[in-house]
């Protein structure tokens, strides 16, 4: 009896300070570039570890005045959006269909679709190029919408389709008995039950768009550019100036760490929904 | 009106037929209940009234007109689940008013009936609260009201009281057939429970496998049993099977008596056995004799002060005029 209550008072001490630990650990590089990028660019490059110096909102002021901040971060509102309304647009009904009319086939779509994330990227890169330039939607908003849509559409359904699966079929079939439409089924069944879910599914595919880069990056110029790009193209033939590069990082992910901290709470439970059950 | 006519219906999962080619008449305001073991079918063939999985083949019929290819929510029919299938995110009072909302009838209708069914049912006082903070017989209460509220052609029950205790069961069993006695309506209930079929039905649909075993009264199924499987599977406890020498005496090859119909005493009677176990209800004693040489084991039951220990010799009595007859085949000989 001792043995057990000593390990369970050790695991009670140790738990939090691993956590703290691993807390910290990742917390680091976006503490140390929130630092950065209140240094002079010639602060930023010292080599020894600068915890104390005299801040400078220079670079912050720099990135409004002379890179457009603000376009590029509308920009990421807009794409990020729509992509995600209509990535739940076209995800409901489709995890709808395959959690509650399964047909003989609908494990291997689902295979099939997650298949389609082990692409890489890069070999479709030319012809994506290609195609868009000659088709006329080379850095437009609605290119951006569709591609960010489309590669997270496999990722909403399978999540969408997990928490579905969750809901008795009896209640949708209550449904059916009780005259509801199939319209009708969704919307007042299937949205109600499932509302955490859904919300932490357009959560997270709202933060993929935000973060996406390797698409947004080389199917942009100027004008359906996100902050990826606004980030990449503070590559200078000079050099890097680590403080400006990191008061534009730190602006472009600053948007999105405030909405992870705010709906941390609905990102964990929607992650492990269906867990532990 | 409830009239509902299956005509050759069938289905089938794949390559596996569920329900052969199957004829059945509900007549309308009938009390049917469709009764088997499980895997017999029979919650297959209310889904296929209910519309809630599609035949293979055949006809339903419901009130003449032709409701094969009609979808659930046109058949004019109400069903109750085994899990009550209420909408957790809306309160009772949501709940029951949700088919008549769908149907886009007036508020102040809706309000009215579904005060209406709540007061039938007991449910006024818990109109405000989700199903979550009910009992289950109070779900299953609400589950009813959201079908009568619909004054439906028929009420389907897919085994509406499997999930309750006992006692409660007792009680919503009389609280269902009073509501049939009430309204009238065609209802169709499935259950595995042959004394809630016994106690409910007008009709009784035995199922095995998928066929219809045999269709009846209960007292027509408790007396004139068709077959062995409807004879072992109606009455509780179940019918003695008697084979060899003592059935050919009768002239047949199997011979069923219940075990009510046997008298249990010390020194009369023409069979002989050991009593085994004997299960004290208080009105009546199931003894279970052994040793007798005419079945492993022959159930006899017995008014509640016969007094026979473990291991003592008794002999038995059957009423001849009711010892049931069943050939090679295992039907019943006239």
């Amino acid at each position: 009896m001792a043995i057990v209550a000593e390990t369970s008072r050790f695991s009670k001490l140790s738990r939090p300070v691993l956590a703290w630990i691993v807390g910290l650990l990742f917390f680091f590089p976006i503490f140390w570039m929130i630092l950065t990028s209140f240094k002079t660019d010639a602060d930023a490059v010292k080599p020894e570890f600068l915890l104390f110096f005299t801040p400078t909102l220079e670079n912050y002021l720099n990135m409004t005045e002379n890179y457009d901040y603000w376009r590029f971060a509308t920009n990421s509102v807009i794409t990020s959006v729509f992509a995600t309304i209509f990535a739940l647009a076209v995800g409901i009904p489709c995890a709808y269909a395959m959690a509650f009319n399964p047909s003989r086939s609908t494990k291997d779509v689902l295979m099939w679709m997650l298949s389609t994330k082990m692409l890489p990227a890069a070999a479709v890169l030319y012809p994506m190029t290609f195609l868009t330039k000659s088709l006329g939607i080379f850095d437009t908003h609605f290119l951006i919408v569709l591609v960010l849509m489309l590669i997270n559409l496999p990722i909403v359904i399978w999540m969408l389709f997990t928490y579905f699966k969750e809901i008795p079929k009896d209640i949708i079939e209550a449904g059916q008995m009780d005259g509801v439409s199939t319209w009708g089924e969704v919307k007042e069944i299937l949205i109600p039950l499932a509302w955490g879910g859904i919300a932490s599914t357009a959560l997270l595919c709202f933060i993929f768009c935000w973060n996406e880069a390797y698409w947004t990056v080389r199917l942009t110029t100027t004008e359906a550019a996100t902050l990826s790009k606004l980030i990449e193209g503070n590559r200078a033939p000079e050099g890097l100036f680590f403080g400006r590069l990191s008061a534009v990082s730190a602006a472009a992910v600053g948007p999105i760490i405030v909405l992870g901290w705010f709906c941390q709470k609905q990102l964990v439970q929607g992650l492990t929904f269906g867990a532990v059950k | 009106m409830g009239r509902i006519v299956l005509e050759n219906v069938t289905k089938s999962f794949g390559d596996a037929q569920v329900i052969p080619p199957l004829n059945l008449t509900i007549e309308d305001g009938e009390f049917a209940v469709f009764v088997g073991p499980s895997g017999c079918g029979k919650s297959t063939l209310l889904r296929l009234i209910a519309g809630l999985e599609e035949t293979t083949s055949g006809q339903i019929l419901i009130d003449g007109e032709d409701a094969t290819q009609v979808p659930p929510s046109k058949r004019g029919l109400a069903m109750v689940f085994q899990s009550y299938a209420l909408y957790p995110h809306m309160t009772v009072r949501k709940n029951i008013a949700f088919p008549l909302r769908m149907a886009k009838m007036d508020q102040a209708e809706i309000d009215k009936k579904v005060e209406g069914a709540a007061k039938i049912l007991n449910l006024a006082d818990y109109l405000e609260q989700k199903p979550g903070q009910l009992s289950g017989g109070q779900r299953q209460r609400v589950a009813i009201g959201r079908a009568i509220v619909r004054e439906p052609a028929a009420f389907l029950f897919d085994e509406p009281l499997s999930n309750l205790d006992a006692a409660l069961r007792v009680g919503m069993r009389l609280e269902i057939s009073e509501l049939h006695n009430r309204l009238a309506t065609t209802m169709i209930y499935v259950t595995h429970d042959q004394v809630e079929a016994m106690t409910m039905a007008n009709k009784i649909v035995v199922l095995r496998a998928g066929h219809i075993e045999q269709v009846g009264s209960p007292l027509d199924l408790y007396r004139t049993p068709r077959n062995l499987f409807v004879a072992g599977f109606i009455g509780s406890p179940k019918m003695n099977f008697i084979e060899g020498a003592e059935a050919e005496k009768h002239g047949a090859k199997t011979i069923g008596i219940r075990p009510e119909h046997i008298t249990v005493s010390a020194d009369t009677g023409p069979w002989e056995g050991t009593v085994g176990v004997s299960e004290h209800l208080g009105s009546d004693t199931f003894f279970h004799i052994h040793n007798s040489g005419l079945a492993e084991t022959i159930t006899v039951r017995a008014d509640g002060e016969v007094g026979f220990k473990h291991g003592d010799r008794v002999r038995l009595a059957p009423r001849e005029d009711v010892i049931h007859r069943f050939d090679a085949e295992g039907l019943r000989i006239a």
